[in-house]
């Protein structure tokens, strides 16, 4: 890393009109980035009048923050109730994934068994299978099973999205706890559940929580699923009702914005961090010291 | 139990296991969970969805709760109606979905590799400028969709308002087949450049210094060390993310299906979104099912001559 910056002193030494270059790309690029979603928000503040004019107006004249209650008032509280839904598919999905990512994980870091690269290399595979094929017959099981409009059955199908991906992760923590401390541990008596759940867990929390988070925002931010198996209204989750917003006869802009924005926001602040963790390979770090 | 059986021999065999021998079962216990699940809900549906393209299968014969099912095998019939028939619109669709597919990619891959070599060396705000270039990652595609769909509306759509700002006739983007797929598009390559941008950047974290230094010395310009050390040692994580990046945007649903519901008249529908449709709009379940399987041989064919094609070159 060191040897890189070094290097990177000498070959970043660049003459003043490409840095202006770069900065101007970058500044452009950022904008672009953001924009949408300044624009979203912009919107959200808007009276319907100063929707639906003729004039550009990024910074609303008179911020209009009732929009929100409106949103979440309509319809009596209803946006609450698929705020509640989803975060309560979410959760759910969370819990169950980390059980199996976790269990799973352990066993492909800490054994070697027959079918051990063909089962990660399934996993992976699993990535590239269309979801039209997979959600008929889901949905045909939901329904033999009665599990349409069911947070369990969506929690059920929910649980394996996220998983290729939470495993392989995980069995990256899980790689980097030292096998004498579980030789240690086995000498004094312990068995894998013990090893597993005393040991292994607690040490590779960061992961857990980074692989939790995960799965539960892959789970509020999904929508095909949700929009063929929840189809009561008080049973959607928040794409679908935000849908319906969209698709009504006459699309109210400045309350699907403030509804996306109460979607969106939370859910940006936590997966930021998530994935700079990631990129930055602290928490990895974290687990070994 | 035959195969924990034989697992369990081979590890006592090659003593590799951790514990004592006769744990090998153990592992199982482990390994269950994940199994029974990714077999409940991704490779029992697999095979049950390929089933159903033999089959007639809609949503009378579908079965549910209080009635068994009473789809039949029809052999080959659902194939031979879209591979076949006239009116088959699989050929429109798929052309429309690899065009989809190549121009997004394409965006996603420039746009990452443009903002991953420029923000790999350090310099005053990289950070604060990486944070804000990874924000369409972290927005739900369907939120995208949405805030899209509103900028490209036709009558108080900000981008209409933009040109007419400069006295520039407004576009009907979302109901010219043209603008629809562009407005789509844009609203993908949007959401979909961070995830490239955030691997090239790893990519290039992996390059050793000294292969730059030595170029250095040897007199080799920047645009010489770019083309002979950057971009060939990025080939590898180039070639899975560009792989990755075909398979995810063939199957994209949410952002066609927001955006400009496949209109007008289907001419933005890609094979996924068109798979869909018919299963949960028509209900023809078994069609529907027989374009996924349709899907899935397409991807398998075309990722298998991609790394064919990619691993020759290497050698």
């Amino acid at each position: 890393m060191n040897k890189n910056d070094e290097v990177l002193t000498i070959v970043g030494s660049d003459p003043v009109g490409l840095r202006l270059l770069k900065y101007a790309i970058l500044i452009l690029g950022s904008f672009y980035a953001v924009f949408p979603l300044l624009w979203i928000v912009s919107t959200s503040l808007k009276s319907e009048s100063a929707v639906f004019s003729e004039t550009l107006e990024l910074f609303p004249s008179e911020p209009r923050f009732a929009n929100y209650w409106d949103v979440i008032k309509d319809n009596d509280f209803i946006f609450l109730k698929w705020f509640g839904n989803s975060l309560l598919v979410a959760l759910g999905t969370t819990i169950v994934g980390i059980f199996f990512a976790s269990t799973a994980a352990y066993a492909f870091s800490r054994f070697r068994f027959k079918g051990r690269s063909t089962g990660l290399f399934l996993f992976l595979v699993t990535q590239m299978f269309p979801g039209i094929i997979l959600v008929i017959p889901l949905y045909q099981l939901m329904a033999r099973l009665g599990l349409l409009n069911s947070y369990m059955g969506l929690i059920i199908a929910y649980s394996t999205t996220a998983l290729p991906f939470c495993v392989f992760m995980l069995k990256g923590y899980f790689d980097t706890v030292p096998k004498s401390l579980e030789e240690a541990a086995r000498m004094d008596g312990l068995s894998h559940f013990q090893i597993f759940w005393k040991i292994m867990m607690p040490l590779c929390l960061p992961g857990i929580v980074v692989t939790g988070f995960f799965s539960m925002i892959t789970s509020w931010n999904e929508f095909m699923l949700a929009l063929t198996f929840m189809s009561e209204e008080s049973k959607y989750l928040l794409p679908v009702g935000l849908k319906k917003y969209v698709f009504d006869f006459k699309t109210q802009w400045q309350l699907v914005s403030a509804a996306a924005v109460m979607v969106t926001f939370p859910v940006l602040a936590i997966w930021l961090r998530v994935q700079t963790a990631l990129m930055s390979g602290k928490l990895s770090g974290s687990v070994k010291g | 139990m035959a195969e924990a059986i034989k697992a369990q021999k081979k590890q006592i065999a090659q003593k590799k296991q951790i514990g004592p021998s006769g744990s090998g079962w153990i592992v199982w216990v482990f390994l269950a969970p994940a199994i029974l699940a990714m077999g409940l809900t991704v490779f029992y549906p697999l095979m049950k969805g390929i089933w159903f393209s033999f089959t007639d299968i809609d949503q009378y014969t579908m079965g549910n709760a209080f009635e068994a099912p009473s789809y039949e095998f029809i052999g080959l019939e659902n194939y031979k109606e879209i591979l076949f028939s006239q009116d088959s619109d699989l050929l429109r669709v798929l052309w429309q979905t690899v065009l989809w597919t190549v121009i997004n990619v394409s965006f996603h891959f420039g746009l990452g590799l443009l903002f991953a070599l420029l923000l790999n060396h350090g310099f005053k705000g990289r950070s604060l400028f990486r944070l804000l270039l990874m924000v369409p990652w972290a927005v739900p595609a369907y939120v995208a969709a949405f805030s899209w769909r509103w900028m490209f509306n036709g009558d108080y759509g900000l981008f209409n308002q933009v040109l007419q700002m400069f006295s520039i006739e407004p576009i009907n983007w979302l109901s010219k087949p043209f603008w629809a797929m562009t407005a789509a598009i844009a609203t993908n390559v949007w959401l979909g450049y961070p995830f490239m941008m955030v691997s090239i950047l790893a990519g290039l974290k992996t390059i050793p210094g000294a292969l730059y230094e030595a170029a250095m010395l040897d007199g080799a310009s920047r645009f010489q060390q770019f083309k002979q050390i950057t971009l060939p040692m990025l080939r590898p994580v180039s070639l899975s993310v560009i792989l990755l990046g075909f398979v995810w945007t063939f199957n994209m649903f949410p952002v066609i299906y927001l955006v400009t519901k496949g209109g007008p008249y289907g001419s933005t529908e890609i094979l996924a979104t068109y798979a869909y449709r018919e299963a949960f709009e028509s209900w023809n379940l078994a069609e529907a099912s027989t374009y996924g399987v349709i899907i899935l041989s397409i991807l398998i064919v075309l990722s298998t001559i991609y790394s064919r094609m990619t691993k020759e070159r290497v050698s």
